[in-house]
């Protein structure tokens, strides 16, 4: 049963875009599908997670090859609470699909390219191969372009285009890395990586594959100075579209970040370290920078990606279980909440006929509600006591201090200052000023109503659960990093113990 | 429909070649250099040439069934040939099961899996460029 379990987040996405392919003449019934598939993934990466907290990591060796020859999925706690968090963007933005738009995403062909995004995530999470992330990483890539020129648009294309130009080119670096990894090691898988790595004589060539995967990964995660695809892609994209990328796809890279340097290159952690921490408040200062200077809703937002990438790999930079367990809480956070004002902006739209901060104004008189909804996830992004987002920054600060990184955390404060301003900025311009000219009329059903609410409602309310109740949510955070910071467990549980017996020679 | 005869004329046989020969790769691919993937491609070839010649709808109603359509099916067949690695316990995903009735016949569930890969490919290929055809 366990090894159903293990396999059940790539199987289930992955049969869901098969089935919604062969729906492809009938776009009414890919929906349902499309939903009891997310709703399913929900649950096995729940009984996954809890699986995991029980009895450990756990190990598929694909084929029944032995590691490492051929590929293993590999899933400790983190990549389970990473599992569970894609499961729940997927039912949100699967239910949110069903409004407005709907008929013609579906018949362009939404669902079976969500599907393939989702088993191009879920996959990158569970691979314990360096090859195989690479290969999810394309996966992700091809499913991502098709849903982000869903609607054929001139402006979609151009945005499209740029985005997989800039992502090939890290794509490249991190084929370049992997085949250097492999000329000097002979192996790409993970856990036989990290037993070998301390061990390679030409710890120059090392570094320098290290950085091609920083590079790589970065490009991913937009950090500073690989962000610029991200704003020209994202704002052009359908709002479904748009939550689940700033939702998932750059976190699979700082995902990629956490697990690549906790595990193969944590024996040179003082080297990488400050590199890192130089990366992370670049990317910090610059994305709410950009953030602060534009007026539209969808930019905004892209660019507080960036910036919150940022408070995510503090966790890497100082190393310490206090730190990676921050930089884990604040992703767990980072996506509920991103995701959430991505799904609150497509309402906004249709509340107020735009997108542009300047044509905007009144929601606060006639939709109160949504006006409450936006401040959950927006004061929580800016962090205040006592929604999700405090925890996450209280955490990385704190390690930031105890490390006595005091420059790390007073940028990671001051931004978070510069993240309320433009907050507040939407909050003024959108809701607070009165309306330019009057809003559009009423043109909802009560169905698309319905699907556009219940998910930011359920996200809103993760975020309050986050706030409010924080000891789960730590203390799954906690014994992920104490699953990252153990390396020995890691390639035990991957290798079988005589491998690792011959590691504690090796260092002797 | 192409202007050049000497296509119209030989691009039918040349489908059927190729299609023989990406099932010929198929098999092949064992043991040996080929497999699905470059099977599909050949497939695929032959059946963007026989579009370029003839259109593209008379090469959509020879396929019978849309692209994507093909493309769900392979991916069906690959997924569901793993599935057997659960009968037994603990065996993990993709375990393939292997029939040895004699004569140095194999007989294993490797090929559905490679014939999923096949249709997968034919049918992402073909969804890709038969709508960058003229009608």
């Amino acid at each position: 049963m366990d090894q159903v379990l293990l396999a059940s987040p790539l199987l289930v996405p992955l049969a869901a875009s098969a089935v919604t392919a062969l729906l492809w003449r009938r776009p009414g019934l890919q929906r349902p599908v499309s939903l009891a598939a997310a709703v399913l993934l929900l649950g096995c990466s729940a009984a996954l997670l809890s699986h995991t907290l029980a009895a450990g990591t756990l190990v598929g060796r694909m084929g029944a090859w032995p590691a490492p020859f051929g590929i293993v999925l590999v899933v400790d706690v983190f990549s389970a609470i990473m599992l569970v968090i894609t499961g729940l963007m997927a039912v949100a933005v699967a239910v949110y699909s069903a409004g407005q738009g709907a008929t013609e995403r579906d018949r362009a062909g939404f669902h079976p390219l969500f599907q393939g995004l989702l088993l191009g995530v879920t996959g990158a999470f569970a691979t314990g191969d360096l090859f195989n992330l690479y290969v999810w990483f394309e996966v992700m890539l091809i499913a991502s372009f098709g849903l982000l020129v869903l609607d054929r648009t001139r402006e979609q294309l151009d945005g499209g285009l740029r985005y997989v130009a800039l992502n090939l080119v890290g794509t490249t670096f991190f084929l370049l890395a992997v085949g250097l990894l492999l000329g000097l090691t002979g192996t790409l898988n993970m856990a036989d990586l990290a037993r070998l790595a301390p061990a390679v004589e030409n710890q120059g060539a090392l570094a320098a594959v290290a950085v091609l995967l920083l590079i790589a990964f970065g490009a991913k995660a937009a950090v500073f100075p690989l962000f610029n695809w991200l704003p020209a892609a994202y704002h052009t994209a359908s709002m479904p579209v748009a939550a689940i990328f700033a939702a998932l796809l750059t976190k699979v890279g700082v995902y990629a970040i956490i697990r690549v340097f906790t595990l193969v290159f944590a024996h040179d952690t003082a080297f990488f370290g400050p590199i890192v921490g130089v990366v992370a408040m670049a990317t910090m200062v610059t994305g709410v920078l950009g953030a602060a200077a534009h007026y539209d809703v969808r930019r905004i937002l892209s660019f507080h990606i960036i910036s919150q990438i940022g408070y995510m790999l503090v966790g890497v930079a100082l190393m310490t279980p206090l730190a990676i367990a921050g930089s884990v809480l604040y992703v767990i956070h980072h996506i509920v909440v991103k995701a959430n004002l991505f799904l609150i902006a497509g309402a906004i739209r249709q509340a107020g006929g735009s997108f542009a901060l300047a044509r905007l104004g009144g929601l606060w008189v006639t939709r109160p509600v949504l006006g409450l909804l936006f401040l959950i996830p927006a004061l929580s992004l800016a962090g205040i006591p006592p929604l999700s987002g405090f925890w996450g920054k209280l955490a990385v600060i704190r390690a930031s201090l105890e490390a006595e990184a005091w420059l790390l955390a007073a940028v990671a404060l001051a931004v978070g200052l510069l993240t309320l301003f433009s907050m507040i900025k939407i909050w003024n311009e959108a809701f607070w000023k009165a309306a330019p000219e009057p809003p559009p009329a009423e043109t909802w059903s009560r169905a698309a109503r319905f699907a556009t609410f219940a998910p930011i409602v359920l996200l809103a309310g993760t975020t309050l659960a986050i706030g409010l109740w924080t000891e789960p949510f730590m203390g799954l955070s906690l014994a992920a990093a104490d699953g990252l910071l153990d390396r020995q467990g890691y390639i035990a549980a991957v290798l079988g113990e005589r491998a690792t017996a011959a590691l504690q020679e090796g260092a002797r | 429909m192409n202007d050049s005869l000497i296509l119209r004329t030989s691009a039918p046989l040349l489908l059927w070649l190729a299609l023989a020969v990406s099932i010929f790769i198929v098999l092949r691919g064992h043991n040996a250099p080929g497999g699905g993937f470059l099977g599909g491609l050949i497939a695929s070839a032959g059946i963007l040439l026989y579009a370029i010649a003839h259109g593209r709808d008379r090469a959509m109603r020879r396929m019978r069934m849309a692209p994507v359509g093909l493309c769900g099916i392979g991916l069906l067949a690959a997924l569901a040939s793993g599935l057997l690695g659960f009968v037994t316990p603990d065996t993990p995903y993709l375990t393939h099961r292997w029939w040895f009735p004699g004569g140095g016949l194999a007989l294993g569930t490797t090929i559905v899996f490679d014939l999923g890969v096949y249709l997968a490919v034919v049918g992402t290929v073909t969804a890709m460029f038969l709508p960058l055809l003229r009608k």
